[in-house]
Protein backbone atom coordinates (compact mmCIF):
# COMPACT_ATOMS: atom_id res chain seq x y z
CA UNK A 1 0.00 0.00 0.00
CA UNK A 2 1.42 2.89 -1.19
CA UNK A 3 0.73 6.20 1.55
CA UNK A 4 0.50 8.71 -0.83
CA UNK A 5 -2.82 6.42 -2.03
CA UNK A 6 -4.38 7.36 1.37
CA UNK A 7 -3.92 10.73 1.51
CA UNK A 8 -6.35 10.79 -1.14
CA UNK A 9 -8.17 14.28 -2.17
CA UNK A 10 -11.48 13.57 -0.33
CA UNK A 11 -9.24 12.68 3.17
CA UNK A 12 -7.02 16.40 2.31
CA UNK A 13 -10.67 18.26 1.48
CA UNK A 14 -12.24 16.97 5.41
CA UNK A 15 -8.91 17.78 6.47
CA UNK A 16 -8.29 21.22 4.93
CA UNK A 17 -12.18 22.14 5.45
CA UNK A 18 -13.76 19.94 8.25
CA UNK A 19 -17.20 19.33 8.68
CA UNK A 20 -19.39 19.69 11.70
CA UNK A 21 -16.14 21.34 13.51
CA UNK A 22 -16.85 23.14 16.35
CA UNK A 23 -18.75 22.54 19.76
CA UNK A 24 -22.49 22.17 20.47
CA UNK A 25 -23.38 24.35 23.26
CA UNK A 26 -26.58 21.95 24.20
CA UNK A 27 -24.91 18.82 23.72
CA UNK A 28 -25.75 16.11 26.37
CA UNK A 29 -23.39 13.83 25.41
CA UNK A 30 -19.58 14.84 25.00
CA UNK A 31 -16.25 13.14 25.15
CA UNK A 32 -12.83 13.85 24.54
CA UNK A 33 -10.40 11.66 22.77
CA UNK A 34 -6.80 11.31 23.49
CA UNK A 35 -4.11 9.33 21.50
CA UNK A 36 -0.95 9.64 24.25
CA UNK A 37 0.96 8.48 21.43
CA UNK A 38 1.90 12.03 19.69
CA UNK A 39 -0.43 14.17 21.95
CA UNK A 40 -3.22 14.33 19.63
CA UNK A 41 -7.02 14.99 21.07
CA UNK A 42 -10.03 15.66 20.08
CA UNK A 43 -13.76 16.44 21.88
CA UNK A 44 -16.90 14.99 20.69
CA UNK A 45 -20.57 17.07 21.61
CA UNK A 46 -23.06 15.45 20.37
CA UNK A 47 -27.47 15.54 20.69
CA UNK A 48 -29.18 12.58 21.51
CA UNK A 49 -32.82 12.52 20.92
CA UNK A 50 -35.26 9.34 20.80
CA UNK A 51 -32.47 7.32 20.53
CA UNK A 52 -30.83 9.24 17.41
CA UNK A 53 -28.18 11.40 17.00
CA UNK A 54 -29.83 14.82 15.97
CA UNK A 55 -26.91 17.28 15.65
CA UNK A 56 -22.81 15.95 16.64
CA UNK A 57 -19.93 18.23 16.13
CA UNK A 58 -15.62 17.60 16.69
CA UNK A 59 -12.59 19.60 17.22
CA UNK A 60 -9.15 19.16 18.47
CA UNK A 61 -5.53 19.18 17.33
CA UNK A 62 -4.84 16.19 15.36
CA UNK A 63 -2.96 14.86 12.11
CA UNK A 64 -5.20 14.99 8.91
CA UNK A 65 -5.99 11.22 8.85
CA UNK A 66 -7.42 11.82 12.63
CA UNK A 67 -8.94 14.87 11.40
CA UNK A 68 -10.83 13.81 8.48
CA UNK A 69 -11.90 10.48 10.08
CA UNK A 70 -14.20 12.98 12.59
CA UNK A 71 -15.04 15.08 9.70
CA UNK A 72 -16.53 12.06 7.67
CA UNK A 73 -17.74 10.39 10.66
CA UNK A 74 -19.74 13.10 12.17
CA UNK A 75 -21.34 13.35 8.48
CA UNK A 76 -22.20 9.87 7.96
CA UNK A 77 -23.70 9.18 11.75
CA UNK A 78 -25.80 12.62 11.81
CA UNK A 79 -29.35 11.47 11.79
CA UNK A 80 -28.97 8.01 12.64
CA UNK A 81 -29.71 5.76 15.38
CA UNK A 82 -27.21 4.58 18.58
CA UNK A 83 -27.81 0.87 17.25
CA UNK A 84 -27.26 1.79 13.53
CA UNK A 85 -24.28 4.00 14.86
CA UNK A 86 -22.72 0.84 16.90
CA UNK A 87 -22.73 -1.18 14.01
CA UNK A 88 -20.72 1.49 12.25
CA UNK A 89 -18.05 2.20 14.90
CA UNK A 90 -17.64 -1.82 15.01
CA UNK A 91 -17.07 -1.93 11.23
CA UNK A 92 -15.09 0.91 11.51
CA UNK A 93 -12.21 -0.27 14.31
CA UNK A 94 -13.20 -3.38 12.24
CA UNK A 95 -11.83 -2.40 9.09
CA UNK A 96 -8.58 -0.54 9.95
CA UNK A 97 -7.48 -3.37 12.22
CA UNK A 98 -7.66 -5.67 9.05
CA UNK A 99 -10.22 -7.65 10.34
CA UNK A 100 -13.41 -6.74 7.86
CA UNK A 101 -13.62 -7.98 4.61
CA UNK A 102 -14.74 -5.43 2.39
CA UNK A 103 -16.06 -7.72 -0.06
CA UNK A 104 -19.11 -9.01 2.28
CA UNK A 105 -22.15 -6.77 2.73
CA UNK A 106 -20.74 -3.71 5.18
CA UNK A 107 -22.43 -0.21 6.45
CA UNK A 108 -19.10 1.86 5.55
CA UNK A 109 -19.94 3.40 2.33
CA UNK A 110 -17.75 6.22 1.31
CA UNK A 111 -15.75 5.85 4.62
CA UNK A 112 -13.90 2.85 3.11
CA UNK A 113 -11.80 5.30 2.19
CA UNK A 114 -9.86 4.88 5.14
CA UNK A 115 -9.53 1.25 4.05
CA UNK A 116 -5.88 1.26 3.47
CA UNK A 117 -4.79 2.52 6.92
CA UNK A 118 -4.61 -1.52 8.17
CA UNK A 119 -1.45 -1.32 5.84
CA UNK A 120 0.12 1.53 8.08
CA UNK A 121 -0.27 -0.06 11.68
CA UNK A 122 1.13 3.12 13.33
CA UNK A 123 -1.41 5.46 11.73
CA UNK A 124 -4.18 2.68 12.90
CA UNK A 125 -5.12 4.50 15.85
CA UNK A 126 -5.20 8.06 14.18
CA UNK A 127 -8.10 6.81 12.52
CA UNK A 128 -9.62 5.04 15.33
CA UNK A 129 -9.63 7.79 17.42
CA UNK A 130 -12.70 10.00 16.76
CA UNK A 131 -14.60 6.58 16.99
CA UNK A 132 -13.21 5.71 19.93
CA UNK A 133 -14.48 8.94 21.24
CA UNK A 134 -17.95 8.94 19.53
CA UNK A 135 -18.27 5.91 21.74
CA UNK A 136 -17.35 6.55 24.47
CA UNK A 137 -19.84 9.82 24.09
CA UNK A 138 -22.55 7.32 23.71
CA UNK A 139 -21.95 5.60 27.02
CA UNK A 140 -21.90 8.63 28.45
CA UNK A 141 -17.66 8.28 29.27
CA UNK A 142 -16.16 11.87 29.11
CA UNK A 143 -12.96 10.44 28.28
CA UNK A 144 -10.98 8.19 25.79
CA UNK A 145 -7.78 6.76 25.00
CA UNK A 146 -6.05 4.65 22.49
CA UNK A 147 -3.82 3.07 24.18
CA UNK A 148 -4.28 0.40 27.24
CA UNK A 149 -7.21 -1.30 26.89
CA UNK A 150 -8.87 0.78 24.60
CA UNK A 151 -5.74 -0.48 22.41
CA UNK A 152 -7.63 -1.45 18.91
CA UNK A 153 -5.02 -3.56 17.46
CA UNK A 154 -3.28 -4.62 21.06
CA UNK A 155 0.07 -2.58 19.76
CA UNK A 156 2.10 -2.04 22.95
CA UNK A 157 3.15 1.65 21.41
CA UNK A 158 5.82 3.47 23.17
CA UNK A 159 4.45 6.63 24.88
CA UNK A 160 8.38 8.10 25.46
CA UNK B 1 13.61 26.36 -4.61
CA UNK B 2 17.16 26.48 -4.54
CA UNK B 3 18.43 23.05 -3.81
CA UNK B 4 22.28 23.29 -3.61
CA UNK B 5 23.42 26.54 -1.60
CA UNK B 6 26.90 27.37 -3.01
CA UNK B 7 27.36 30.41 -0.13
CA UNK B 8 28.05 27.21 2.31
CA UNK B 9 31.42 26.87 1.83
CA UNK B 10 32.17 23.00 1.43
CA UNK B 11 35.96 21.08 2.18
CA UNK B 12 35.44 18.86 -0.27
CA UNK B 13 38.25 16.39 0.95
CA UNK B 14 37.00 16.03 4.51
CA UNK B 15 33.79 15.41 3.08
CA UNK B 16 34.97 12.88 1.10
CA UNK B 17 37.02 11.14 3.99
CA UNK B 18 33.48 11.15 5.81
CA UNK B 19 31.45 9.84 3.32
CA UNK B 20 33.41 6.89 3.41
CA UNK B 21 32.79 5.58 6.45
CA UNK B 22 29.29 5.00 5.17
CA UNK B 23 30.38 1.83 3.58
CA UNK B 24 30.78 0.49 7.16
CA UNK B 25 27.29 0.30 7.62
CA UNK B 26 25.46 -2.19 5.63
CA UNK B 27 22.08 -1.27 6.65
CA UNK B 28 22.19 1.91 4.65
CA UNK B 29 22.35 -0.09 1.85
CA UNK B 30 18.45 -0.81 2.16
CA UNK B 31 16.13 0.03 0.35
CA UNK B 32 12.54 1.07 1.78
CA UNK B 33 9.53 1.38 -0.60
CA UNK B 34 11.69 0.95 -3.40
CA UNK B 35 13.55 3.91 -2.65
CA UNK B 36 17.11 4.11 -0.92
CA UNK B 37 17.13 4.30 3.09
CA UNK B 38 17.64 7.93 4.11
CA UNK B 39 18.05 7.50 7.74
CA UNK B 40 17.87 10.55 9.73
CA UNK B 41 16.61 9.01 13.28
CA UNK B 42 20.00 8.20 14.89
CA UNK B 43 19.14 10.53 17.60
CA UNK B 44 16.71 7.59 18.09
CA UNK B 45 18.87 4.88 17.76
CA UNK B 46 21.93 5.07 15.44
CA UNK B 47 22.87 1.68 13.36
CA UNK B 48 25.59 -0.32 13.98
CA UNK B 49 29.21 -0.63 11.62
CA UNK B 50 30.37 -3.79 10.31
CA UNK B 51 33.13 -4.52 13.17
CA UNK B 52 30.61 -3.85 15.68
CA UNK B 53 28.04 -6.66 13.94
CA UNK B 54 31.19 -8.94 13.68
CA UNK B 55 32.34 -8.81 17.27
CA UNK B 56 28.77 -9.51 18.61
CA UNK B 57 28.91 -12.48 16.36
CA UNK B 58 32.53 -13.26 17.76
CA UNK B 59 31.31 -13.46 21.18
CA UNK B 60 28.71 -15.47 20.44
CA UNK B 61 30.39 -17.50 18.12
CA UNK B 62 33.92 -18.37 20.49
CA UNK B 63 33.43 -16.57 23.97
CA UNK B 64 30.33 -16.67 25.36
CA UNK B 65 29.69 -17.76 28.73
CA UNK B 66 28.96 -16.40 32.10
CA UNK B 67 30.91 -14.07 33.81
CA UNK B 68 32.22 -13.89 36.77
CA UNK B 69 31.07 -17.72 37.87
CA UNK B 70 32.78 -19.96 36.46
CA UNK B 71 36.63 -21.11 36.69
CA UNK B 72 36.18 -22.64 33.12
CA UNK B 73 38.52 -20.96 30.16
CA UNK B 74 34.60 -19.59 28.88
CA UNK B 75 33.80 -18.34 31.57
CA UNK B 76 37.07 -16.54 31.79
CA UNK B 77 37.36 -15.32 28.38
CA UNK B 78 34.07 -13.14 28.88
CA UNK B 79 34.89 -12.13 31.72
CA UNK B 80 37.74 -10.67 30.97
CA UNK B 81 36.25 -9.30 27.14
CA UNK B 82 33.19 -8.06 29.42
CA UNK B 83 35.82 -6.07 31.99
CA UNK B 84 37.63 -4.81 28.84
CA UNK B 85 34.91 -3.80 27.54
CA UNK B 86 34.34 -1.53 31.25
CA UNK B 87 37.92 -0.36 30.98
CA UNK B 88 37.03 0.97 27.69
CA UNK B 89 34.22 3.05 28.70
CA UNK B 90 36.06 4.46 31.48
CA UNK B 91 38.98 5.57 28.80
CA UNK B 92 36.06 6.83 26.94
CA UNK B 93 34.91 9.58 29.52
CA UNK B 94 37.93 9.71 31.34
CA UNK B 95 36.81 8.24 34.41
CA UNK B 96 39.37 8.03 37.46
CA UNK B 97 38.93 4.26 37.82
CA UNK B 98 37.27 1.20 36.10
CA UNK B 99 35.25 0.60 39.12
CA UNK B 100 33.18 3.94 38.82
CA UNK B 101 31.71 2.75 35.48
CA UNK B 102 28.67 0.70 35.81
CA UNK B 103 26.73 -1.50 33.05
CA UNK B 104 23.13 -0.84 33.30
CA UNK B 105 20.46 -1.41 30.57
CA UNK B 106 20.55 1.80 29.76
CA UNK B 107 20.38 5.62 29.86
CA UNK B 108 16.83 4.99 32.28
CA UNK B 109 18.13 2.45 34.17
CA UNK B 110 20.89 4.36 34.90
CA UNK B 111 18.51 7.17 36.11
CA UNK B 112 16.29 4.92 38.18
CA UNK B 113 19.74 3.74 39.39
CA UNK B 114 20.61 6.69 41.07
CA UNK B 115 17.02 7.63 42.23
CA UNK B 116 16.83 4.75 43.73
CA UNK B 117 20.12 4.35 45.14
CA UNK B 118 20.85 7.83 45.84
CA UNK B 119 17.83 9.76 45.76
CA UNK B 120 15.94 7.00 47.81
CA UNK B 121 18.50 7.17 50.54
CA UNK B 122 19.87 10.80 50.96
CA UNK B 123 16.38 12.94 49.44
CA UNK B 124 13.67 13.91 52.51
CA UNK B 125 10.42 15.16 52.64
CA UNK B 126 10.75 19.47 52.06
CA UNK B 127 14.65 18.78 49.62
CA UNK B 128 14.85 20.61 46.75
CA UNK B 129 15.48 18.67 43.23
CA UNK B 130 16.32 21.02 40.33
CA UNK B 131 15.74 19.68 36.58
CA UNK B 132 15.71 21.34 33.18
CA UNK B 133 12.62 22.60 31.02
CA UNK B 134 14.27 20.22 27.99
CA UNK B 135 14.63 17.07 29.93
CA UNK B 136 13.70 13.55 28.48
CA UNK B 137 11.19 11.89 30.67
CA UNK B 138 13.39 9.28 31.70
CA UNK B 139 14.84 12.09 33.84
CA UNK B 140 11.78 13.15 34.85
CA UNK B 141 9.76 10.33 35.42
CA UNK B 142 12.11 8.71 37.94
CA UNK B 143 12.29 11.81 40.22
CA UNK B 144 8.68 12.92 40.37
CA UNK B 145 8.51 8.84 41.80
CA UNK B 146 10.66 9.90 44.33
CA UNK B 147 8.86 13.22 44.94
CA UNK B 148 5.98 11.78 45.42
CA UNK B 149 7.21 9.01 47.69
CA UNK B 150 9.32 11.00 50.11
CA UNK B 151 7.27 14.73 49.87
CA UNK B 152 10.71 16.34 47.98
CA UNK B 153 9.84 19.04 45.54
CA UNK B 154 10.99 19.58 41.73
CA UNK B 155 11.51 23.29 40.49
CA UNK B 156 12.51 23.75 36.59
CA UNK B 157 15.16 25.80 35.03
CA UNK B 158 13.31 27.33 32.15
CA UNK B 159 14.91 28.22 28.59
CA UNK B 160 14.27 31.00 26.33
CA UNK B 161 12.51 30.79 22.38
CA UNK B 162 15.43 29.23 21.11
CA UNK B 163 15.61 26.51 23.24
CA UNK B 164 18.33 27.26 25.54
CA UNK B 165 18.53 27.31 29.66
CA UNK B 166 18.31 30.42 31.22
CA UNK B 167 21.44 30.19 33.40
CA UNK B 168 20.82 33.10 35.83
CA UNK B 169 17.43 31.61 36.88
CA UNK B 170 19.02 28.20 37.28
CA UNK B 171 21.18 29.50 39.76
CA UNK B 172 18.53 31.47 41.52
CA UNK B 173 16.65 28.19 41.90
CA UNK B 174 19.46 26.60 44.65
CA UNK B 175 18.71 26.82 48.23
CA UNK B 176 19.47 25.09 51.61
CA UNK B 177 17.38 22.81 50.91
CA UNK B 178 18.24 22.15 46.91
CA UNK B 179 19.65 18.40 47.13
CA UNK B 180 19.99 17.24 44.11
CA UNK B 181 20.66 18.24 40.03
CA UNK B 182 19.58 16.61 36.78
CA UNK B 183 20.76 17.94 33.65
CA UNK B 184 20.39 16.49 29.98
CA UNK B 185 23.79 17.84 28.34
CA UNK B 186 22.10 18.05 24.83
CA UNK B 187 18.09 18.35 24.12
CA UNK B 188 17.22 14.93 22.38
CA UNK B 189 14.38 17.08 21.10
CA UNK B 190 16.25 20.24 19.71
CA UNK B 191 20.05 19.56 20.16
CA UNK B 192 20.80 22.41 22.25
CA UNK B 193 24.30 21.53 24.01
CA UNK B 194 23.75 22.88 27.19
CA UNK B 195 26.21 24.62 29.44
CA UNK B 196 27.19 22.03 31.66
CA UNK B 197 30.59 22.18 33.00
CA UNK B 198 29.24 26.06 34.08
CA UNK B 199 25.86 24.57 36.16
CA UNK B 200 27.96 21.70 37.64
CA UNK B 201 30.27 24.46 39.26
CA UNK B 202 27.36 26.13 40.17
CA UNK B 203 25.72 22.83 41.83
CA UNK B 204 29.28 22.38 43.27
CA UNK B 205 29.19 25.82 45.51
CA UNK B 206 26.32 25.05 46.86
CA UNK B 207 27.59 21.38 47.70
CA UNK B 208 24.59 19.71 45.51
CA UNK B 209 25.21 16.77 44.05
CA UNK B 210 24.72 16.56 39.58
CA UNK B 211 23.75 13.92 37.36
CA UNK B 212 24.08 14.38 33.80
CA UNK B 213 22.23 12.25 31.23
CA UNK B 214 24.40 12.03 28.08
CA UNK B 215 22.55 10.21 25.78
CA UNK B 216 22.34 12.91 23.19
CA UNK B 217 25.98 13.84 23.93
CA UNK B 218 28.04 11.33 24.24
CA UNK B 219 27.88 9.98 20.24
CA UNK B 220 28.61 13.88 19.19
CA UNK B 221 30.96 15.43 22.08
CA UNK B 222 33.60 14.58 23.89
CA UNK B 223 33.35 13.74 27.40
CA UNK B 224 35.59 13.81 30.04
CA UNK B 225 33.70 13.51 33.38
CA UNK B 226 36.77 14.52 35.29
CA UNK B 227 37.18 17.83 33.42
CA UNK B 228 33.42 18.56 33.73
CA UNK B 229 33.56 17.52 37.88
CA UNK B 230 29.79 16.04 37.36
CA UNK B 231 28.98 13.29 40.06
CA UNK B 232 26.66 10.97 37.78
CA UNK B 233 26.56 10.58 33.76
CA UNK B 234 25.01 8.36 31.76
CA UNK B 235 24.13 7.37 28.44
CA UNK B 236 22.86 4.51 26.48
CA UNK B 237 25.34 2.16 23.58
CA UNK B 238 22.49 1.69 21.27
CA UNK B 239 22.74 6.00 20.37
CA UNK B 240 26.35 5.61 19.91
CA UNK B 241 26.48 2.99 17.14
CA UNK B 242 26.34 0.44 19.54
CA UNK B 243 23.59 -2.48 20.50
CA UNK B 244 20.02 -1.83 22.09
CA UNK B 245 19.78 -3.09 25.90
CA UNK B 246 23.40 -1.98 27.63
CA UNK B 247 24.32 1.48 28.79
CA UNK B 248 26.74 3.19 31.37
CA UNK B 249 26.00 4.57 34.52
CA UNK B 250 29.93 6.86 35.55
CA UNK B 251 29.38 8.03 39.30
CA UNK B 252 32.43 9.19 41.59
CA UNK B 253 33.46 5.41 43.59
CA UNK B 254 32.56 7.41 46.27
CA UNK B 255 29.28 8.49 45.82
CA UNK B 256 28.70 5.47 44.53
CA UNK B 257 30.40 3.24 48.20
CA UNK B 258 27.52 5.67 49.91
CA UNK B 259 24.70 4.63 47.79
CA UNK B 260 22.18 1.59 48.78
CA UNK B 261 22.14 -0.86 46.15
CA UNK B 262 19.21 -1.10 43.43
CA UNK B 263 18.36 -4.66 42.49
CA UNK B 264 19.46 -7.51 44.60
CA UNK B 265 20.20 -11.02 43.68
CA UNK B 266 23.53 -12.75 42.49
CA UNK B 267 26.86 -11.11 41.69
CA UNK B 268 25.70 -7.92 44.05
CA UNK B 269 26.39 -10.20 46.99
CA UNK B 270 29.73 -10.88 49.09
CA UNK B 271 27.74 -12.94 51.85
CA UNK B 272 24.18 -14.18 51.39
CA UNK B 273 22.43 -15.90 54.89
CA UNK B 274 18.79 -15.61 55.59
CA UNK B 275 19.39 -13.47 58.23
CA UNK B 276 21.42 -10.79 56.53
CA UNK B 277 23.60 -10.34 53.28
CA UNK B 278 26.24 -7.90 52.98
CA UNK B 279 26.73 -6.41 49.52
CA UNK B 280 29.79 -6.75 46.85
CA UNK B 281 31.66 -3.78 46.07
CA UNK B 282 31.55 -1.21 43.63
CA UNK B 283 30.55 -1.88 40.74
CA UNK B 284 29.22 -5.37 41.32
CA UNK B 285 27.18 -3.74 44.01
CA UNK B 286 24.76 -1.91 41.09
CA UNK B 287 25.24 -4.91 38.63
CA UNK B 288 22.65 -7.60 39.91
CA UNK B 289 22.23 -11.08 38.23
CA UNK B 290 24.09 -11.60 34.86
CA UNK B 291 24.73 -8.55 33.20
CA UNK B 292 24.26 -8.11 29.22
CA UNK B 293 27.65 -9.91 28.04
CA UNK B 294 27.20 -9.71 25.00
CA UNK B 295 25.95 -5.98 24.34
CA UNK B 296 28.65 -4.47 26.73
CA UNK B 297 31.48 -6.32 24.44
CA UNK B 298 29.59 -4.29 21.37
CA UNK B 299 29.31 -1.25 23.45
CA UNK B 300 32.91 -1.19 23.90
CA UNK B 301 33.77 -2.43 20.28
CA UNK B 302 31.30 0.72 19.31
CA UNK B 303 33.65 2.71 21.01
CA UNK B 304 36.89 1.28 19.06
CA UNK B 305 34.91 2.04 15.64
CA UNK B 306 34.07 5.37 16.86
CA UNK B 307 37.42 6.54 18.52
CA UNK B 308 39.03 5.48 14.84
CA UNK B 309 36.78 7.73 13.27
CA UNK B 310 37.32 10.61 15.66
CA UNK B 311 34.94 12.21 17.91
CA UNK B 312 36.15 15.77 16.79
CA UNK B 313 36.28 14.71 13.45
CA UNK B 314 32.40 13.53 13.59
CA UNK B 315 31.35 16.71 15.54
CA UNK B 316 32.82 18.37 12.77
CA UNK B 317 31.44 16.91 9.66
CA UNK B 318 27.90 16.74 11.63
CA UNK B 319 27.74 20.10 12.06
CA UNK B 320 28.49 20.51 8.52
CA UNK B 321 25.01 18.43 7.40
CA UNK B 322 23.07 20.74 10.13
CA UNK B 323 24.40 23.57 8.52
CA UNK B 324 23.90 22.63 5.02
CA UNK B 325 19.97 21.18 6.36
CA UNK B 326 19.85 24.59 8.57
CA UNK B 327 20.41 26.48 5.39
CA UNK B 328 18.36 24.60 2.79
CA UNK B 329 14.76 24.08 5.29
CA UNK B 330 14.82 27.86 6.19
CA UNK B 331 14.13 28.77 2.32
CA UNK B 332 11.37 26.38 2.59
CA UNK B 333 7.95 28.78 2.94
CA UNK B 334 5.67 27.70 6.11
CA UNK B 335 8.51 25.26 7.49
CA UNK B 336 9.30 26.48 11.09
CA UNK B 337 12.95 25.31 12.70
CA UNK B 338 12.45 24.72 16.21
CA UNK B 339 14.95 25.22 18.64
CA UNK B 340 17.86 27.81 17.42
CA UNK B 341 20.30 27.26 19.98
CA UNK B 342 23.71 29.40 19.55
CA UNK B 343 25.21 25.82 20.80
CA UNK B 344 23.65 22.98 19.34
CA UNK B 345 24.18 19.13 17.85
CA UNK B 346 23.09 17.75 14.68
CA UNK B 347 19.63 17.98 15.02
CA UNK B 348 16.75 19.41 13.19
CA UNK B 349 13.15 19.70 14.61
CA UNK B 350 10.73 21.64 12.65
CA UNK B 351 7.29 22.36 12.15
CA UNK B 352 5.52 22.92 8.74
CA UNK B 353 2.02 24.88 8.63
CA UNK B 354 -1.06 22.89 8.18
CA UNK B 355 0.11 19.59 8.21
CA UNK B 356 0.98 17.39 11.32
CA UNK B 357 4.15 16.18 11.93
CA UNK B 358 2.33 12.32 11.84
CA UNK B 359 1.82 12.98 7.90
CA UNK B 360 4.84 14.69 7.32
CA UNK B 361 6.29 11.16 9.16
CA UNK B 362 4.35 8.63 7.06
CA UNK B 363 4.51 10.74 3.67
CA UNK B 364 8.64 10.87 3.72
CA UNK B 365 8.84 7.09 5.09
CA UNK B 366 6.94 6.48 1.74
CA UNK B 367 10.16 8.36 0.42
CA UNK B 368 12.36 5.66 2.20
CA UNK B 369 13.11 8.97 4.88
CA UNK B 370 13.05 8.19 8.48
CA UNK B 371 12.63 10.84 10.46
CA UNK B 372 11.04 11.16 14.43
CA UNK B 373 7.82 12.64 14.72
CA UNK B 374 6.14 13.33 17.68
CA UNK B 375 6.28 15.03 21.37
CA UNK B 376 10.30 12.80 21.65
CA UNK B 377 9.34 11.95 25.14
CA UNK B 378 9.44 15.69 26.21
CA UNK B 379 5.69 16.83 26.49
CA UNK B 380 7.04 19.45 29.25
CA UNK B 381 9.20 21.08 26.91
CA UNK B 382 6.51 20.70 24.05
CA UNK B 383 3.86 22.48 26.44
CA UNK B 384 6.42 25.43 26.70
CA UNK B 385 6.98 25.58 22.90
CA UNK B 386 2.90 25.66 23.13
CA UNK B 387 3.15 23.16 20.17
CA UNK B 388 2.29 19.36 20.48
CA UNK B 389 4.76 18.11 18.32
CA UNK B 390 7.79 18.02 16.10
CA UNK B 391 9.35 16.48 13.03
CA UNK B 392 12.65 15.80 13.80
CA UNK B 393 15.62 14.95 11.10
CA UNK B 394 18.87 13.87 13.30
CA UNK B 395 22.33 14.08 11.36
CA UNK B 396 25.03 11.03 12.02
CA UNK B 397 28.13 10.92 10.22
CA UNK B 398 27.20 8.72 8.07
CA UNK B 399 24.48 10.64 6.78
CA UNK B 400 25.83 12.74 3.26
CA UNK B 401 24.89 16.37 1.86
CA UNK B 402 22.36 14.15 -1.18
CA UNK B 403 20.54 12.71 2.03
CA UNK B 404 20.11 16.09 3.30
CA UNK B 405 18.28 17.29 -0.13
CA UNK B 406 16.69 14.40 -0.66
CA UNK B 407 14.88 15.06 2.65
CA UNK B 408 14.43 18.61 1.84
CA UNK B 409 12.59 17.57 -1.63
CA UNK B 410 10.55 14.91 0.98
CA UNK B 411 9.33 18.18 3.07
CA UNK B 412 8.88 19.82 -0.61
CA UNK B 413 6.85 17.37 -2.16
CA UNK B 414 4.61 16.91 1.27
CA UNK B 415 3.87 20.54 1.28
CA UNK B 416 2.72 20.17 -2.54
CA UNK B 417 0.76 16.86 -1.71
CA UNK B 418 -1.22 18.76 0.80
CA UNK B 419 -1.90 21.87 -1.19
CA UNK B 420 -3.66 20.11 -4.01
Amino acid sequence: MNAKSLYQEVILDHNRKPRNYGSLNSANHHATGHNPLCGDHLDVTLNLEDDHIDNIAFQGESCAICKASASMMTTVVKGKSRGDVEILIHEFRDMATGKLDLDNPHHLGRLTVFSGIQELPTRVKCAILPWHTLQAALNSVTSASTEAENDPIHLSAGNG
Amino acid sequence: MKIVDATLEQDVTFTNEMEKFRADFPILNLKVNGKPLVYLDSAASSQMAQSVIDRLAYYQTAQHANVHRGVHYLSETATSEYEDARQKLQRFVNAREDREIIFTSGTTDAINLVMHGYGRKFIKAGDEIILTTLEHHSNIVPWQMLAQETGAKIRVVPINDAGELLIDEYESLFNQRTKFVGLIHVSNALGTINPVKKMIALARMHGVPVLVDGAQAAPHIRIDVQDLDCDFYVFSAHKLYGPTGVGMLYGKAKLLESMQPFKGGGEMIATVTFEKTTYNTIPHKFEAGTPPIAAAIGFGAAIDYLLTVGIDKIHAYEMELLHYATELINELPGVHVIGTAANKTSVLSFVVDGIHPHDIGTLLNQEGIAVRTGHHCTQPLMQRLKIPATSRASFAFYNTRSEVEAFIAGIHSVQKIFSR
